[in-house]
């Protein structure tokens, strides 16, 4: 028998809505870390569409695409805005390169933070990537 | 489990000629199970008749879920009889805030300059309870509450019991998280209380037209309560939370709308009707 996909926090569920009305490229990951959304304008950073990939498990995500600092220097996962927002629910803002599956080296700043939807309960993380070079 | 509707109007009570076949009072539903449990879902004005039609049976021990503390599914309460009477054990329960523990945000009501009685001066045993994430047990039922679309902490009930399945969701807008029709299941608000019921009261506040003038207000077009009750396959959608301004010839033009909706085998929506008693 096939499991039934857990619903998703209503948290996530308004997060993607207002994700998929932005012109910004957004991501959204649930509280295990698994991407579960990531809108049209993302897309191009990632190389690939939603519609494609669908949600990505949280151990497959690193593998889609290489980060590292602006001299090369790689990054850890967990010291990306991302990372910082899922491990230590506080905001977090970097700007660094990433090469997604088109191969193609971007300079990106991200602002992530985390979706508590209360004091305790962590829904998940919204980053917000902003393509550094295109906006120049 | 038997069910009737003490109030199905929506946002303020409207008694007057013109609401007598619907009803005015605000959200309110009494709730018996097999087992002789009382269960009442919000506490609108229609809790204050329901209280004076429990002065005989005056039942001791009584659970009111409340979906969300705006006005109209609170205001009755302070004129809910039960609550008057110290032989009475009221468990309130209600969707946890980030902010505030339920009974401060429920005395904030009952106080003045608002009300003339302390809550905490009311004789009755009130205990207040945070509904938990996980479903829980009242009685012979199995309850289970999500937090759904609506502005501020609110949620919809869900109770199994007696072979049966009630959903209330009076309050909820869920084609603001996207399109109903063409998302999954585990993205559409509330999609987990209401799959499968066998009975379902639904926001239905607004024709198409009027909600394009209200989008994000919290609540539904009639098409979206169909195109809802559709996607979690309930067998009845009850028509619920009447708009003040909705007569009860405007809101037989609702309900024909919606059944014209709904274009499927089973039973066509109905609308809420304050006194309807539902056999589940």
């Amino acid at each position: 028998m096939v499991a039934r996909p857990q619903p998703k926090d209503l948290v996530l569920i308004l997060a993607r809505e207002f994700a998929s009305k932005l012109a910004l490229s957004v991501f959204i990951a649930d509280a295990d870390g698994n991407l579960v959304y990531f809108n049209e304008p993302a897309e191009r950073l990632l190389g690939q569409t939603f519609a494609e990939t669908g949600e990505i498990r949280a151990e497959a995500w690193s593998q889609l695409y290489r980060t590292e600092e602006l001299d090369g220097t790689p990054i850890a996962l967990e010291q990306l805005p991302s990372g910082v927002a899922l491990l230590e629910r506080r905001p977090a803002h970097h700007v660094f390169a990433i090469t997604g599956l088109d191969g193609v080296r971007r300079e990106i700043s991200v602002t992530a933070f985390p979706l508590l939807s209360s004091t305790t309960a962590l829904a998940g993380i919204m980053a917000i990537f902003w393509d550094v070079e295109a906006s120049r | 489990m038997k069910v009737t509707i003490r109030g199905c109007r929506g946002s303020l009570a409207t008694p007057g000629a013109q609401t007598l076949r619907y009803g005015g009072n605000t959200s309110c539903l009494e709730v018996w199970l097999d087992d002789g449990t009382l269960i009442v879902l919000d506490a609108g004005t229609g809790i204050r008749p329901l209280g004076l039609a429990l002065a005989d049976a005056q039942p001791r021990t009584i659970h009111l879920l409340l979906t969300h503390l705006h006005l109209d599914h609170l205001e009755g309460l302070g004129f809910f009889l039960p609550l008057w009477r110290p032989e009475t054990e009221l468990h309130i329960w209600g969707p946890p805030s980030p902010l505030e523990p339920l009974s401060l945000r429920i005395a904030r009501y009952m106080s003045p300059p608002l009300f003339p009685v302390l809550l905490s001066d009311a004789p009755a045993d009130v205990r207040f309870h945070d509904v938990p994430a996980e479903p829980w047990q009242i009685g012979s039922a199995t309850i289970f509450a999500q937090p759904i679309v609506h502005p501020g902490p609110t949620v919809g009930y869900r109770i199994e019991a007696d072979g049966a399945v009630l959903a209330y969701m009076p309050d909820h807008e869920p084609s603001l998280a996207g399109s109903i029709g063409t998302a999954r299941p585990e993205w559409i608000s509330g999609f987990d209380v209401a799959r499968g019921a066998d009975v379902l009261l639904h926001d239905a506040q607004y024709t198409e037209d009027e909600y394009s003038a209200h989008v994000g207000w919290g609540h539904s077009s009639v098409a979206d309560a169909v195109d809802f009750a559709r996607a979690t396959g309930v067998r009845q959608l009850v028509l619920f939370h009447h708009d003040p301004l909705h007569t009860d010839d405007g809101l037989r033009a609702l309900e024909a709308r919606a059944q014209d909706c709904w274009q499927e085998d089973g039973e066509p929506p109905l609308l809420a009707m304050e006194g309807a008693e539902l056999a589940l």
